[in-house]
């Protein structure tokens, strides 16, 4: 046993049932918040510290791997649910959500996604994915007296479960054809050519499907407008963030560890996710009154350019570009959700007793109730729709080198398709930022006060937005440096 | 950091400073500090003027640092002697924005100064960059503060015009970004402007470079029949908008064809310069008449911009050094002429409020002193000897004649429209009988006012009598880019 690999998750897990039994006992949950941010802190600077080490180790037989494409991703998850926790704070407290639960179900779920990305067998993939997902069913339902969000949770459950049921089928059929669950015997019984290839596509299609519908790309991405809507907003940014690192981080585990023989099969049916995705995403965004839905679909053409960025891995038999396309939609990844945080926390912010503020036109006048935020916001914006000098801009480059780098034809239409897709996508970002600067504040509409700590967080949110994309070098290398490393072993 | 990083980060500098300052109750320190920042921006530019050697092509006070390893991209700056008057005319344009907005914008004051200073470190930037991807950057960058400016200090339907103008600029430069990373592609990995300019390319994709370039230099330029985007913004957005999108943001696009167009894909450009000239033919005749029968003046002046950059297009496509020459001179002249039209307009429109030119008549009577100064400004644009339009304007017609003769006939032609168009509104303005009480009722310009105007005055003044100092400064770049473009890049 080489307990060293895990040691994280320990801390986690451990940490995560006493902070379900401290929660007990105390009389207010700022001890329960604390401890948890402390938790995901040091769950989240372990995971520094073993990336900047850079080895990669196996442990429990095999069945896991410490990697720096696991570790970054867990970095990014952890601070991806502090931050969502302390977004939330000023939220959760009118609306009955100050929960233990809340702060638990998180933990479940940062473990979750830690165990998926560190995966090195199929089976743990899936308990990873199981556990993530269940806790965050529970959490959309965690508002039991709004029908909204009951709602969302049924669906999301449903939905949710299916894909996990594609994926396992799509995962024994591997089995079925490889004789192996660990990833790496996969990926060589592939490479020996003697696996039977009908079956192995035949799972392929079903793994694909799953990784589609956990990834929220079209065409399986019915669940993603209407639990990104129907969730208390704390939850749809939980859903937002480190769940989506995780979906790449187990695409690349199964698809590029562990079938990279197969990819000239997988990338086509990514393609078509792509397109899909960038399709739906951008056109029906344009018709949306509703700022989490807009942000939900969003979230789905944001997710096409991601897929775009795996279909551009292994150009005609050749694996060498694959480091480029996998760092940038990795680095897509990270800066998306980076966006998305920020996002969902001006939501949060301008959320009061009793008012959700998550219609578009909740933010007229922006401007001129709270300058800051509405500056912040349209950095949001601007960087989703990928106009410089935002980080959102260089996302999209790395997407589009990678792309236009594979030198054909088709690739070169896709990569025009994407910006074209991606200029009406600006249509409806800027909308937004025109309701904050060139409409007028509704009459009840109050000016921001207060929540001084959540507006200073979002501010270097917003500065992140901006400093990254004047210096984006630092965080692209650590990307590839990290998916680099991985692919090596 | 070299004089240019500090042209143009000292105005982005001031202009987050300005931002950062908060409420209007501040306004009159935020009116001062703008000042100050904009002047102190014009200050550091002018030594590019004097220490600039005339006598050398090669790009002058380089600055090059690493900027992105992964994908090789160089914070690479300089300027040669295309480029170089763009930089303190920018910062001058926005002194004079700033002085121009001082008791005529009155709410957000901040955002109005600091969007302003930080649009005029961008466009310096984009003059400078000699990186593909940070010209790109600082290009679309641009495109933020003039969406703000327009949509919340601009007209009734500023709002429409702001998304078209941000909608129909992204689409050009988004064609250009895929050009931009095919090069980078083809190039082996360098996104240096300068290595472009040398790297042999097969006439079908030179052809589709050139396209993509075209996309979006001839969207911001603009040229017919991209260019319907211009009324609108020019109509719609408040009178510092006006100024920079016509002084300097048209010239944008201009700049982008001599530094990208003609020297990465000269094949193609020679292949498809019948393309450029026939449309800014078109931009010069059709536009010209479409001028003549506005109804709004700032319309007018629109229309005029637009002719008057058909003119620019097409002294850069006849490629002889008179043309291309001849070209720059008119972006420099424009620059000054297009922004003082507008500022007259903002003059008359804080008074009456209206830029009908039916709702005037007789302004003459009550404001001589503006009358002279935009009756200046008026025969400036239609190009009278002496003034700086003449001298462009002068320099394309004799270069195009020795092209051919029809070509040269046809382009003069904008001296009769141009005149036309531009005296007509004069005579229905500001001369005649007083038109209305509100036009009775007119005070004459202040010595804020005044201030602008003359200072705009002095400019057109000096580049028509003394154009020396800037033609010398071209010369050898514009010769070198013309040996450039002659020599085939085929492999």
């Amino acid at each position: 046993m080489n307990w060293q690999v895990i040691y994280p998750e320990i801390v986690l897990l451990v940490m995560a049932c006493v902070i379900a039994i401290v929660d007990l006992f105390v009389s207010t949950r700022r001890i329960t918040f604390w401890l948890t941010q402390a938790t995901l802190a040091s769950v989240g600077l372990l995971h520094l510290a073993a990336l900047n080490a850079g080895q990669s180790l196996y442990g429990m037989q095999g069945m896991v791997v410490a990697d720096p494409l696991g570790h970054l991703l867990v970095f990014f998850a952890a601070l991806a649910v502090m931050v969502t926790l302390a977004y939330a704070q000023p939220y959760i407290a009118p609306r009955e959500l100050q929960k233990g639960e809340l702060y638990t179900l998180s933990l479940f779920v940062l473990l979750g996604v830690a165990v998926m990305v560190s995966a090195n067998n199929f089976l743990v993939v899936y308990l990873g994915l199981e556990l993530m997902s269940l806790s965050l069913y529970a959490l959309t339902a965690l508002r039991r007296d709004s029908a909204m969000a009951t709602e969302a949770a049924m669906k999301y459950f449903v939905l949710g479960a299916l894909a996990s049921g594609f994926l396992l089928y799509g995962l024994s059929m591997m089995y079925g054809a490889t004789g192996s669950l660990e990833i790496p015997k996969v990926f060589d019984e592939i490479g020996t050519g003697q696996a039977n290839k009908q079956v192995l596509v035949f799972g392929l299609v079903f793994i694909v499907a799953g990784l589609g519908f956990k990834f929220g790309a079209a065409p399986f991405h019915m669940w993603v407008p209407d639990v990104y809507h129907g969730a208390p907003t704390a939850v749809t940014l939980l859903i937002a963030g480190a769940p989506k690192l995780a979906a790449f981080g187990i695409a690349i585990r199964l698809l590029v560890e562990g079938m990279l023989g197969l990819a000239a099969d997988w990338q086509q049916m990514l393609m078509v996710l792509a397109l899909a995705s960038l399709f739906i995403g951008n056109l029906a965004a344009i018709a949306q009154t509703n700022l989490k839905r807009l942000l939900a679909y969003s979230a789905i053409a944001q997710v096409g350019f991601v897929v775009l960025g795996m279909t551009a891995g292994v150009i005609s038999g050749s694996t060498s570009a694959g480091g480029i396309a996998y760092s940038s939609a990795l680095f897509y990844m990270v800066t998306y959700v980076l966006t998305t945080l920020g996002s969902f926390g001006v939501i949060m912010l301008l959320a009061r007793q009793g008012f959700e503020s998550e219609e578009i036109s909740d933010l007229a006048g922006l401007n001129q109730r709270s300058p800051w935020m509405a500056a912040v916001m349209a950095l949001f914006m601007f960087s989703l729709a990928g106009i410089p000098p935002a980080i959102g801009f260089y996302a999209k480059l790395s997407i589009l080198q990678a792309v236009v780098a594979t030198n054909l034809a088709g690739y070169l239409w896709m990569a025009v398709i994407a910006v074209l897709l991606s200029l009406i996508g600006a249509f409806y970002y800027l909308r937004v930022v025109k309701v904050m600067y060139f409409d007028e504040p509704a009459a009840d509409a109050r000016r921001i006060y207060g929540e001084r700590g959540v507006q200073a967080l979002l501010a270097v949110n917003g500065a992140a937005v901006v400093l990254l994309g004047l210096l984006p070098g630092g965080l692209m290398e650590m990307c590839k440096s990290a998916i680099v490393r991985a692919l090596a072993t | 950091m070299g004089l240019l990083s500090v042209a143009i980060w000292l105005p982005i500098l001031v202009g987050c400073v300005l931002l950062a300052l908060g409420r209007d109750e501040h306004a009159g320190i935020v009116r001062w500090i703008a000042l100050a920042g904009a002047v102190a921006s014009l200050l550091v530019t002018l030594p590019l003027i004097t220490q600039f050697d005339v006598t050398s092509a090669a790009m002058q006070f380089q600055e090059k640092l690493p900027w992105i390893d992964r994908f090789k991209v160089f914070y690479h700056l300089g300027v040669d002697g295309i480029a170089v008057w763009f930089v303190p005319l920018t910062a001058f344009i926005t002194v004079v924005v700033v002085i121009s907005a001082w008791q005529v914008i009155t709410e957000r004051v901040n955002q109005y100064m600091g969007a302003f200073l930080i649009l005029s470190g961008l466009m310096v930037g984009v003059f400078c960059a000699l990186d593909g991807l940070l010209f790109y950057v600082f290009f679309e960058a641009t495109l933020i503060p003039m969406y703000i400016i327009i949509g919340v200090w601009g007209g009734p339907l500023r709002v429409y015009a702001a998304f078209k103008f941000f909608l129909y600029t992204l689409l050009g430069s988004l064609l250009m970004l895929i050009a931009l990373l095919y090069l980078y592609f083809k190039s082996g990995g360098s996104f240096a402007i300068l290595d472009w300019h040398k790297l042999p390319l097969p006439l079908s994709t030179q052809s589709l470079l050139f396209f993509a370039f075209f996309a979006a230099f001839s969207v911001k330029v603009p040229m017919w029949p991209v260019h319907t985007w211009l009324p609108d913004a020019h109509v719609e957005a408040p009178t510092g908008g006006s100024v920079v999108l016509a002084a300097i943001m048209l010239k944008l696009g201009a700049y982008g064809f001599l530094r990208f167009s003609l020297p990465i894909a000269p094949d193609a450009s020679r292949e498809w310069a019948w393309f450029i000239i026939a449309l800014s033919l078109i931009a010069v005749v059709y536009i010209g008449l479409v001028a003549l029968v506005q109804q709004d003046m700032k319309k007018l002046v629109a229309y005029s911009s637009i002719a008057h950059m058909g003119f620019v297009t097409l002294g850069f496509f006849i490629f002889s050094e008179l043309g291309v020459s001849g070209g720059i001179a008119q972006m420099i002249s424009h620059g000054f002429i297009s922004g003082a039209m507008f500022l007259c307009i903002g003059v008359l429109y804080d008074r009456m409020h209206s830029r009908q030119i039916a709702d005037y008549g007789g302004v003459v009577n009550t404001m001589p002193k503006f009358t002279a100064l935009a009756l200046f400004f008026a025969m400036a644009n239609c190009g009278l000897p002496g003034t700086s339009g003449f001298v462009g304007e002068w320099m394309v017609i004799l270069g195009a004649v020795k092209a051919s003769f029809w070509l040269a006939a046809l382009a003069a032609t904008t001296l009769v429209f141009g005149a036309a168009y531009t005296l007509w509104m004069i005579k229905r303005v500001y001369f005649g009988e007083v038109a209305n009480e509100h036009v009775k009722a007119l005070a004459d310009l202040n010595a804020r006012e005044t201030l602008m105007l003359s200072l705009l005055a002095a400019a057109v003044l000096w580049m028509g009598v003394y154009p020396k100092p800037f033609t010398d400064v071209m010369h050898v770049s514009v010769t070198q880019l013309l040996q450039h473009v002659a020599q085939s890049k085929l492999n």
